[in-house]
């Protein structure tokens, strides 16, 4: 077998200098790299059992209303916040709030276009005409926020990305966007420079510092801080990313009893037919 | 091998069909009758695994064409339709996005399968080769879907992998502008890619059925890779043995794929690729599918585009060739010990160039990229070439109901071959 040995080795040696390279080069990365990479928030939509929390979703929701959609697009329609598995406005709070905003329409039979007041079904109403008047009011366009909870990631490395996909206690991270979205809105860390932001990639952010405790509101009694408004807008985004999420888990785990049933089922079938097979 | 069909119509309009068209004879013999070596493990089950995620991203697929637009300025928006408006559009459309990546997990395995137990070679070269192109139209496919989003990642995927065929000398340019049926990516690429995204599943379905029409001919191979002697001891009926040990292997596989679409629907797709595409902003990383991820490492490591394109379509086209590399007599890694080493330590290089091609290209990534792609052709080129010729194999049992007996004592094969139908050789 000094053969055998020989190609151990060998292969020994490949995989040292493969392992080798990839240090080499975590070394060098390790002085580029500089923004930490966010803390893993608890949230309550995470799991496979998670759900969101209604009173957080209506918290973000205001939070999304009286800042970020100053300059923010959100362009999902209004009747969303009352559907199933969202922040559960009631019919009657949806069409009044739908009502509270202008929708620019037409053209009506005159061939006029005209303003009238919005509908639950109409689209949350974008600050600027296009992404160009943002750029120019702004200095640059900021981004739809309809899918920015799932649109921005940070990388997790070896071989953390790997148990962020299995089902184990500490897996099964689909949190990334909501988790960066507070790392940034709390990351305004320099007093002197509004637009530094620890964990926005190459620190400087367009986006001047846009939150500060007790700027909103809440009135149910949740503390009115930066991280309180952080967390629950970075909820509601991610509710607004992913309406679906309630749903998907809720179908998702009969799914699998089903498929775990049958499995057994199939599997005591497949002995049976197997007993008198040597194989 | 449907000439095993033990197929009797009794019912007048089944012999009326018979005497015209003897489908339903030809159905008993090659899924029914069909004799199936009796050591199979569930490695093989993923043949049948594939036929259904074959059909399963057919069906999602058909559906979510109803609704969706092929048109740059509205397709990403008609996806997002899908996903927040159409009954059930969500889950479709992850069965779908995610289906195309439980499809390559299988197909890799399936492609690893027979290099291990040696399934390429004789009689089953054009099987095998069959298998090849399979592959090439699945990854030509799954390219092209990706592409349909129209997000940033499908926009700057689909312009990094057409420009490759700008390296092509002198004509280059020339294909690359006709590719695009413009000057860059824009929506008359969108439009023939879902034409063809539509079009390539069909015609993977009668690849599949001329793959499965060989495997037909040649009979399976098995763990022990000895060819069928004696179909009654060596071989149990297609249907219920495999039939039921495939609906097992599938149901796993579900749970598996359903995992993915129900709890981490997102976890292989790019985050990018909720940002609508935008021809004026290059994402810092443009990384494909991981599927791809591997072949991407192989052309990013060399410098030369060209030699780059080329090695990345020699990787794949290597394959096709394996039948008359691997010099062996002996098929399955069972009973050749040294390859069986060279073999795992092919699986570690691959699964590294899949996780260096994800890695930007820089310092000791392109180094280990280098060797791993390096290491990729040897075991193809030099290893399985002169293995066959110095290796020292173990014994090979004479036939497949020998190697049972070897497994389990004789007492319950004599009793297992007594039981099975007797049938004789056709």
């Amino acid at each position: 077998m000094a053969f055998t040995k020989k190609i151990g080795i060998a292969a020994a040696a490949l995989l040292g200098a493969v392992a080798f390279s990839n240090l080499t080069l975590r070394a060098q990365e390790g002085g580029a790299h500089e923004s930490p990479n966010p803390t893993r928030q608890t949230w309550s939509f995470s799991g496979p059992f998670g759900t969101f929390d209604r009173a957080q979703l209506q918290r973000g929701f205001k939070v999304y209303k009286e800042v970020c959609s100053n300059c923010h697009e959100l362009h999902i329609p209004i009747r969303t916040l009352g559907q199933p598995g969202g922040p559960g406005f009631t019919e009657d709070q949806v069409k009044t709030l739908a009502a509270t905003y202008t929708v620019h329409d037409g053209p009506n039979l005159q061939g006029e276009m005209f303003d009238r007041p919005g509908r639950p079904a109409d689209f949350f109403p974008a600050p600027f005409p296009n992404p160009e008047a943002a750029a120019a009011s702004l200095g640059a366009a900021p981004p739809d926020m309809s899918l920015l909870a799932k649109s921005i990631k940070f990388e997790r490395g070896f071989p953390a990305f790997v148990f962020d996909a299995l089902p184990i206690p500490g897996g099964m991270y689909q949190e990334v966007g909501p988790d960066l979205i507070y790392a940034i809105l709390n990351g305004y860390t320099k007093e002197d420079d509004p637009n530094w932001n620890l964990y926005f990639p190459g620190h400087k952010i367009a986006m001047g510092k846009p939150l500060a405790a007790g700027q909103v509101d809440y009135t149910d009694g949740t503390p009115t801080t930066l991280e309180q408004y952080s967390k629950d807008v970075a909820a509601f985004l991610y509710w607004a990313a992913e309406p679906s999420l309630e749903q998907r888990k809720r179908i998702g785990a009969r799914v699998m009893i089903f498929l775990l049933v049958l499995a057994g089922l199939l599997y005591f079938t497949k002995k049976k037919i197997w007993a008198d097979v040597a194989h | 091998m449907h000439g095993h069909s033990t197929f009797e119509p009794k019912n007048g309009v089944v012999k009326w069909l018979e005497a015209r068209l003897p489908i339903l004879s030809f159905m008993h013999g090659s899924f029914v009758a069909y004799p199936t070596p009796k050591n199979l493990n569930y490695w093989w089950t993923f043949g049948a695994i594939l036929s259904f995620m074959l059909i399963a991203q057919i069906v999602t697929g058909v559906v979510l064409t109803m609704h969706y637009t092929p048109e740059s300025t509205l397709a990403f928006g008609s996806v997002e339709k899908i996903m927040r408006d159409v009954n059930w559009g969500w889950m479709l459309r992850y069965a779908h996005s995610n289906g195309a990546s439980m499809f390559f997990f299988a197909v890799y395995i399936h492609i690893f399968r027979g290099i291990y137990y040696g399934s390429y070679k004789a009689p089953r070269e054009v099987l095998w080769i069959l298998g090849v192109i399979i592959f090439l139209l699945m990854m030509a496919t799954g390219f092209m879907g990706y592409v349909l989003p129209w997000g940033q990642m499908s926009f700057w995927g689909a312009t990094v992998i057409t420009n490759l065929f700008s390296a092509i000398p002198f004509v280059g340019d020339e294909i690359t502008v006709w590719l695009w049926g413009g000057y860059s990516v824009d929506n008359p690429t969108l439009n023939r890619f879902f034409a063809l995204h539509y079009l390539l599943p069909f015609i993977i379905v009668a690849v599949v059925g001329l793959h499965v029409w060989a495997l037909h001919v040649c009979g399976q191979n098995n763990p022990d890779g000895v060819e069928i002697k004696d179909i009654a001891k060596d071989t149990v009926p297609f249907t219920p043995h495999a039939t039921m040990k495939d609906s097992l292997g599938i149901v796993f596989f579900l749970l598996l794929y359903c995992w993915f679409i129900f709890y981490v629907p997102n976890y292989l797709g790019d985050a990018d690729n909720y940002i609508p595409a935008n021809p004026m902003k290059t994402p810092p990383h443009i990384v494909p599918e991981w599927y791809f991820l591997p072949f991407y490492a192989i052309l990013r490591s060399i410098p030369d585009k060209l030699m780059g394109v080329i090695a990345m379509f020699a990787a794949i086209a290597v394959l096709a060739f394996l039948p008359w590399l691997d010099t062996s007599k002996v098929r399955s890694a069972k009973y050749r010990p040294i390859y069986k080493i060279f073999f795992w330590i092919f699986v570690v290089c691959a699964v590294g160039l899949g996780y260096l091609g994800a890695m930007p290209p820089e310092g000791g990534f392109v180094l280990a990229s280098r060797i791993l792609a390096v290491a990729y052709f040897a075991f193809f080129l030099i290893v399985l070439p002169l293995l066959g010729l110095f290796e020292k194999t173990k014994p090979v049992p004479a036939s497949i109901a020998d190697a049972v007996l070897a497994k389990h004592g004789s007492a319950s094969s004599v009793a297992a071959s007594a039981a099975s139908a007797p049938q004789t050789k056709g």
